[in-house]
């Protein structure tokens, strides 16, 4: 996994709530059997017409708004499980997805990705979008070490919580499989021990 | 002390906890899928390691497979060359796989509880948020990404932080017509689409009890469309009875040795939950969504609100233009050419006669494509048996072969741009049952009583009996 330290980007505001994981990638696209590619589809449905033609009225065509953050309304990232949707906002170019709510499944499929989600209050949230409105080449910086998402014109920042140990996974770029694999000796202790007293609940 | 069904059975499951308060959770069960696994599959090739545990792991093929004609080679290229894959994944990896023409082929939380894989006091995962439904049995089940499939296959573990509990409680006595679908739809217009995150719920209460095996999956089934981790309802009699016999079941003594362990399986009185609801059981009409989120959805008889309950004006217009309807409007009266009976929500036996219960002796009204998709061939063979296949053929009804189908329209069945269909599945986003597709959520009876009467009704006005489940 790539890490993430600190990012300092203008970013493309998405002030809709419940953007599920079905208009960020719509299930017709989740037939690769790779990673790759997924970027090309990303909100496919707002994007392009039936025709495969830009609307022109949806942000990611919009000339004036570009960076590596996406600044969407609250419970982002809700439905269905696929991590393509963490794919393909990651393949698109975007690195930090900041909103004042993210649905569960979601939130861990952007952390096992190396695209961080940051959760602001719906006040400091309401901020940046205003910032952005005023100037769409406004810098925000996000700050994983420090835990912080400052608009960097006004120097207005907010804290934002992470889990510690998928905060250190993401500085770093570890994975959760390497830790689990570091463990395989505990986990066949473990299930030894529950076969020894329920052996009924393993066998299929 | 006191705890919680889901604390008794998340605490036997940690094998260790890692910093941060993470644990490492172990899974009992694994199943997977054409969709979300050839990724998962790629890492381990990576990494040169075998799957860990095979015997924990089934796999099916139910995304995108063609409803029509499964004997054939699939003729859409990408689906074909998906669950191709899927295929030599299986082999490779020494997977038990239930693929196209497979008796014990469907979808994948079909086939779960049918074949008695699903069972008490478990810990399940797949990739696709709809596991939830295995929790009907007391099981903590819950969907994962990609990732974690491939952490599963390698480990039989995922690093997790243990979520907050809910209990959601229905007591009292349902209104002849109002089903277990209607009861989840109901709940989640209250907590919205999003008032369960960070939750696993339990569901308690009269209501909940007197429910079958397959109508608490559909409750179970529908807990992430309020963002929950899951759902699940301590196991009980009835439960003990459908797992009984079944094809994986324990059998004679294992089983009643099960049945005692499983008996253990409740919340303990004064067991400690972070948030509650109640809700009476009599208040509860039959069900339809306006809008495109599960949470905007409104009983029969109601009007759509004039403006949102909760969240921003922005994005309720946004909803109800893709919709094409208007605040203030009612939906009862409105044409409707498509209906789909289907889904991991509802396309098990139990549902089937539900709906032939109402078609038989009725015919489809002329404008509609009435839609039935087993949940897996057993339920399809087992409603042939029935002859419930012939009674939707009279009726007019277009009867398939299992899978996901237009639930999510990977495969052919999708719903025309801008039509509305009443749709017995779990999700009405944008887009769900293809491009421009407009989806009305509903119950297995709504949804017959739509296919008949060309538009949308209220079923109580026309049932022949007292209709439950």
């Amino acid at each position: 996994m790539e890490k993430f330290q600190t990012l300092i980007s203008t970013a493309v505001p998405l002030p809709i709530e419940d953007v599920d994981t079905d208009q960020i990638i719509p299930a017709r696209f989740l037939k690769a059997t790779t990673r790759e590619g997924f970027g090309e589809n990303l909100f496919r449905d707002w994007r392009f017409g039936p025709d495969g033609a830009p609307r022109a009225e949806f942000v990611l065509n919009n000339p004036l708004y570009s960076g590596s953050i996406l600044v969407a309304g609250r419970n982002f990232g809700c439905g269905s499980s696929r991590e393509h949707a963490a794919w393909s906002i990651t393949d698109y170019g975007f690195r930090v997805v900041v909103s004042s709510f993210f649905a569960d499944i979601f939130r861990g499929n952007a952390l096992n990705n190396g695209l961080l989600p940051v959760q602001v209050s719906d006040v400091f949230l309401h901020a940046i979008f205003s910032e952005i409105e005023t100037n769409p080449r406004a810098s925000f910086k996000a700050d994983l070490e420090a835990q912080s998402f400052t608009i960097v014109s006004t120097g207005q920042a907010e804290h934002f919580d992470i889990d510690p140990y998928k905060r250190m996974c993401l500085l770093n770029g570890y994975d959760d499989i390497d830790f689990l694999l570091s463990m395989k000796d505990e986990i066949a202790a473990f299930e030894a021990e529950r076969s020894r007293k329920a052996g009924f609940v393993h066998t299929l | 002390m006191s705890k919680t069904l889901f604390d008794k059975i998340w605490d036997a499951h940690v094998v260790s906890q890692a910093e941060g308060g993470i644990d490492v959770l172990y899974i009992d069960r694994h199943f997977i899928h054409e969709v979300t696994s050839p990724q998962a599959f790629d890492g381990l090739r990576q990494r040169s390691i075998p799957v860990f545990r095979p015997g924990q792991t089934v796999a099916t093929a139910d995304h995108n497979v063609p409803t029509r004609n499964q004997h054939l080679p699939i003729s859409e290229a990408l689906s074909r060359f998906q669950v191709q894959k899927l295929s030599e994944n299986c082999a490779e990896f020494g997977l038990e796989l239930y693929g196209l023409g497979h008796p014990y082929q469907g979808i994948v939380h079909v086939i779960g509880p049918e074949l008695g894989i699903t069972r008490p006091g478990m810990t399940i995962v797949c990739g696709d948020s709809h596991t939830s439904t295995h929790g009907a049995f007391g099981c903590i089940a819950f969907g994962i990404g990609t990732s974690q499939v491939e952490q599963v296959l390698a480990t039989q573990c995922l690093l997790q932080k243990k979520p907050k509990r809910m209990r959601i409680t229905v007591d009292g006595e349902l209104q002849p017509g109002v089903l277990s679908k209607d009861i989840i739809l109901y709940i989640i217009s209250k907590l919205t689409a999003s008032g369960g995150t960070g939750h696993f719920v339990e569901y308690a209460g009269s209501a909940i009890r007197a429910l079958s095996m397959e109508a608490r999956m559909t409750i179970c089934n529908m807990s992430i469309e309020m963002g929950a981790r899951g759902g699940l309802i301590a196991p009980d009699e009835t439960a003990f009875a459908y797992i009984r016999g079944r094809e994986f079941a324990p059998q004679g003594e294992a089983f009643d040795k099960a049945v005692e362990y499983w008996r253990s399986l409740y919340s303990d009185e004064g067991a400690l939950f972070d948030t509650e609801y109640h809700f009476r059981a009599e208040d509860i009409e039959p069900m339809v969504t306006y809008g495109t989120n599960p949470g905007m959805g409104i009983g029969i008889s109601q009007a759509i609100p004039l403006a949102p309950e909760s969240g921003s004006a922005q994005t309720f217009e946004k909803s109800l233009a893709y919709m094409g309807l208007r605040p203030g409007e009612h939906l009862a009266g409105k044409t409707v050419n498509y209906v789909f009976i289907g889904s991991c929500t509802n396309s098990r036996i139990e549902d089937l006669r539900i709906v032939a219960g109402y078609v038989r002796g009725r015919k489809k009204a002329d404008n509609v494509h009435a839609m039935i998709v087993p949940g897996s061939r057993q339920v399809a063979a087992q409603a042939k048996a029935e002859g419930l296949d012939a009674i939707f053929r009279e009726a007019g009804f277009d009867f398939r072969e299992p899978g996901c189908s237009a639930c999510l329209g990977m495969n052919e069945d999708k719903i025309p741009q801008g039509e509305y269909c009443v749709s017995t599945s779990n999700r009405n986003f944008e887009g769900r049952q293809g491009p421009g597709a407009r989806t009305i959520l509903a119950s297995p009876l709504m949804a017959a009583a739509t296919a008949i009467a060309g538009r949308i009704v209220d079923v109580r006005e026309s049932l022949n009996g007292p209709i439950n489940n």
